[in-house]
């Protein structure tokens, strides 16, 4: 190895080093955080709403300074220079740093809100109070940690976003997707439900962009009463959660794959899209990742499915003269559904099945289908081995909290930005699985012009091997792929292109590339 | 059981060692001093400039080599005794081998300037180039300035690694345009104006006299034949790339500029081959060169030793040329022959356009009397390696490429589409009346 220069400046020379309006702004931000960090301490400010607007101004204005100070100057391009020699971008000092502060911030959000100023009856205090006058305004209720969450949440995606746009200003595709998630993170995750609370206060918070297995809680018994009791808009809001996840999500992921939620719409996917994009060549390109990648996050599906049965399954009754849906109907529909998907698969696509991905479906399908046929074959007996309850809340703490969570977003600058998109969403996975087996969607590769750089592989957010398939002239078709249109934007060669078209050939492995010999690849390529 | 020996580790040699496990149980060893796994030579770039680490420029990971029972050897051939068959290393070791690939790729050109052997000068091809690059030019403080000697790819690539650095760079450059030896006059032109915006001090026409050193044997300063002196730190050598294959001066196989073989890219000593950049053709194949140091044709000549090693003797006959490149901020690609004035052909004639703001534009070569569609370069646009493909084999006109030419747009989703504009500057330069139709899903993927 060389031995170049390896100081421990923290803005060292080009490509690392950061021009004065970057450090400015930079300074900007940092102080609009740290209002916010001393309302943490309980640093009582007097007037709330005027600090608030200071420090959310603060924040949002330095991001949009320090894209403006970065790339306003630049000719459009890529803009990937001295992204593996910055420390934060690098898993480097600064790295490290941010990301303990973000796990130690969705640690007290989840777990210890009373250190964020949270006072169940009673004012608020701390960093929460300074909230308060914001969300009176927007729902009349005074503000909760996760009222805090989703405002600086929103900011991030808004101010990162301007960023990404600015970066990418020379890509159409980039710049509509990322005003489209900025979109509905600001209307649909923000703005409405409040609003909605505001108009109709028994409705539950509903984020009408997330569907389950996303919002896991979607049919608990008191969200369910709160839709039933709200009458015909919370009855609306029922059958459209339904429909999401039996019709709409099927009808556009045929369509246009999971790209259509995953980097377009859903909120996770909008921070790790903006704020989380000067970490995506942080994923695991290995094998083993992706192994491990396919049996974590199927697990999690049939844990999500267990749970929302068990739960459903709970607050249903026997009686079928009280009302038609009893847990002995609701386990048949259930067990019904999961069989005609499995014998799908099993009967059609099974070719297209890896090894172990068969193993999977068929250990899963018989554990789902004994633990549903104990209901029947017991009677009214303890199903699926625990309380419904215990399901519930292991899930919320393991999956929604501590994986989606402190592991998903607290470790960004470590693992990348899309680990719990990758390894944990349930919804990812079961939108991925229809995009592998029965979509339009793929990325074509342009016949043999792949060089096998390795900036396509580099810069997937979800650790896929891009080049593996690109250098072989093999379209890219792979259950996890959200998209999001980087591999194409950073390939020198014009190779990759992002595109809905028919099925036929849509999955084309080839070994000699197009450019040889016609009769070598006849030859070879029809095997 | 045959054992394989390659020499080399790039993408000629570990294509070919890839097909020849797939098709064959036999042994395989590649030999290489340069690096310890295979890399994509063309991405070195990347990890000057920081998108990427070294490791991401290997293709594969480190257990594939194991896995698919690829031998790999580190170390420096020093000669091929074709008589007993073996290759002596450097540190003396003897590798035996029932069939030799010779795969060993280029080294950068130096035209006996004097100083070009001083420290700091350099060219960029190997991995080694890339660390001595890292000594001399790691920041713009032990490298105030640096000269590029030579307009070709390398050349450019070089400047942006420098650039991206903020070192600044003077780019010497013999043409009377950039690469206009190879590109036709409006996209040369095109690419001088997208240089000079990128803060490159590109001098045409200029030649690299002498590299003065200072006390230490160090680049001090350049001379051109302009009469300048340059100070400067570091001097790229970038002015093409010939055979590397010193190391096979007297082993009695025939050499050329690079190692001679015939359609079967075998050379005149039997079960010895030679692939990739170091291969030169008795014959030139079509329009091509003889010696073709282009990443495709390597990988297409390893793809083809592959299956005569394996008992499927074949010819090494490529197919339709196809080229891509990118220069700075703007993305080349080229599919069949569009030749620069100086090497166009008599019946050649091009169609140009370039868009009034943004630097984009395509040149289209075709035939003045049939109206054969002959080549396209483009420039800022992507277009489809299998529709022109398509469109070669089946001998189109100009006319049918630019009615269709929304078909073989390859850019991203939601771009701005310029066909209309393409062909309505066709029309009037030649007095058509073409309209061009809409793409179709149909027609690309060649269904119904």
């Amino acid at each position: 190895m060389s031995n170049y220069d390896k100081s421990m400046a923290l803005t060292g020379q080009p490509p690392k080093a950061l021009n004065t309006g970057q450090k400015l702004a930079t300074l900007l931000g940092m102080s609009g955080l740290g209002i916010l960090t001393l309302a943490l301490f309980n640093i009582n400010f007097p007037n709330k709403g005027l600090w608030l607007t200071v420090s959310l101004s603060a924040i949002f204005i330095g991001v949009f300074w320090f894209s403006q100070a970065a790339y306003a100057s630049k000719l459009k391009g890529i803009k990937n220079d001295g992204v593996w020699f910055k420390s934060v971008s690098s898993r480097g000092l600064w790295g490290w740093m941010a990301g303990i502060a973000l796990t130690g911030f969705y640690i007290a959000l989840y777990f210890y809100p009373q250190y964020l100023g949270l006072v169940k009856d009673g004012e608020n205090t701390g960093v929460i109070a300074l909230f308060d006058p914001l969300s009176r305004l927007l729902s009349g209720n005074p503000a909760s940690q996760w009222f805090v969450y989703g405002t600086l949440y929103t900011v991030a995606i808004l101010a990162f976003g301007i960023k990404f746009i600015w970066k990418y200003r020379h890509n159409r595709y980039e710049k509509i997707r990322t005003v489209s998630v900025m979109f509905f993170q600001t209307a649909f995750a923000f703005l409405i439900p409040e609003i909605m609370a505001r108009l109709n206060g028994k409705i539950p918070y509903y984020d009408l962009k997330n569907m389950w297995p996303l919002n896991y809680y979607n049919f608990e018994r008191y969200r369910i009463n709160g839709f039933i009791d709200s009458g015909d808009i919370g009855m609306a809001m029922l059958i459209f959660g339904i429909l999401s996840i039996f019709l709409i999500s099927p009808i556009l992921t045929f369509k246009y794959g999971k790209r259509w939620y995953c980097s377009w719409v859903c909120g996770c996917g909008a921070l790790a899209e903006t704020a989380g994009d000067s970490f995506r060549h942080l994923s695991d390109k290995s094998k083993m990742a992706w192994k491990v990648e396919r049996w974590v996050v199927h697990s999690v599906v049939v844990f999500v499915t267990l749970m929302t049965t068990a739960v459903i399954y709970s607050y249903l009754g026997n009686d079928t003269s009280k009302y038609w849906l009893t847990k002995s109907v609701f386990l048949s529909g259930v067990a019904l559904i999961l069989t005609t998907v499995f014998v799908w698969v099993m009967l059609y696509k099974r070719e297209q099945l890896q090894k172990d991905a068969k193993y999977g479906a068929i250990g899963y399908f018989v554990i789902i289908m004994a633990l549903i046929g104990l209901h029947f074959f017991s009677g009214d007996g303890n199903i699926f081995l625990f309380k419904s309850e215990t399901l519930r809340k292991t899930y919320g703490f393991l999956i929604g909290s501590i994986f989606s969570g402190v592991i998903g977003t607290g470790f960004y600058p470590i693992f990348g930005n899309r680990v719990w998109c990758r390894f944990g969403c349930p919804m990812a996975a079961i939108l991925g699985f229809q995009q592998r087996l029965f979509s339009r969607f793929r990325i074509t590769t342009n016949g043999g012009q792949c060089i096998s750089c390795g900036n396509c592989s580099t810069y997937c957010e979800m650790g896929i091997d891009v080049r593996a398939y690109a250098q072989k002239g093999e379209n890219i078709v792979r259950s996890s792929c959200v998209g999001c249109g980087i591999c194409s934007a950073v390939c020198p060669r014009g190779v990759l292109k992002l595109e809905n078209g028919p099925q036929k050939g849509r999955i084309n492995p080839t070994e000699v590339l197009l450019g040889n010999n016609v009769d070598l690849m006849n030859l070879v390529n029809q095997k | 059981m045959e054992h394989i020996v390659i020499i080399g580790n790039g993408i000629s040699g570990v294509t070919a060692a890839r097909h020849i496990r797939k098709n064959s149980d036999k042994k395989i060893t590649i030999v290489s001093t340069e690096t310890d796994y295979f890399f994509s030579r063309t991405a070195l770039m990347y990890v000057y400039m920081g998108h990427m680490k070294f490791e991401h420029t290997q293709p594969y990971e480190n257990w594939f080599w194991k896995k698919n029972r690829i031998h790999l050897v580190k170390g420096y051939v020093e000669k091929v005794e074709h008589a007993g068959k073996n290759l002596i290393l450097k540190n003396g070791e003897k590798i035996a081998y029932d069939k030799l690939i010779i795969a060993t790729g280029s080294k950068p050109n130096k035209f006996g300037w004097p100083g070009q052997d001083l420290k700091g000068v350099q060219g960029l091809y190997s991995k080694q180039d890339l660390d001595a690059l890292e000594e001399s030019a790691p920041n713009k403080n032990i490298c105030k300035y640096a000269v590029i000697v030579g307009g070709g790819l390398i050349g450019i690539e070089l400047a942006e690694m420098l650039r991206s650095r903020d070192i600044p760079v003077t780019f010497l450059v013999r043409e009377t345009s950039f690469w206009n030896g190879v590109l036709p006059k409006g996209e040369s032109q095109m690419l001088n104006e997208h240089i000079a915006e990128h803060h490159i001090d590109l001098r045409l026409e200029t030649n690299l006299v002498e590299i003065l050193a200072d006390e230490n044997g160090h680049v001090r300063a350049v001379t051109t034949d302009r009469g300048d002196t340059i100070e400067c730190n570091m001097v790229g050598l970038t002015a093409g790339v010939s055979p590397n294959i010193d190391f096979l001066k007297d082993s009695g196989i025939e050499l050329g500029r690079g190692v001679k073989v015939n359609r079967y890219l075998e050379t005149n000593v039997s079960d010895i081959y030679a692939i990739g950049d170091c291969a030169e053709q008795h014959e030139a194949i079509g329009n091509r060169r003889p010696i073709e140091a282009v990443w495709y044709t390597g990988r297409m000549m390893g793809e083809t030793v592959a299956q005569t090693i394996c008992g499927n003797k074949m010819k090494y006959n490529p197919g339709h040329w196809f080229n891509s490149a990118k220069f700075l901020d703007i993305e080349y690609q080229t599919y069949g022959w569009v030749f620069s004035e100086r090497g166009m052909k008599e019946n050649e004639q091009h169609f140009h356009w370039r868009h009034s703001k943004e630097l984009i534009c395509i040149t289209v070569a075709f035939d003045k009397e049939t109206g054969l569609f002959l080549g396209i370069n483009t420039f800022g646009i992507r277009m489809r390696h299998e529709i022109f493909d398509r469109w070669l084999t089946e001998k189109r006109s100009v006319e049918y490429v630019m009615k269709h030419l929304a078909d073989a747009n390859f850019d991203p989703e939601f771009y701005a589409n310029y066909e209309q504009e393409i062909t309505s500057k066709f029309n009037s330069d030649f007095g058509k009346s073409i309209a061009s139709k809409k793409k179709s899903l149909k027609r690309i993927f060649a269904i119904g």
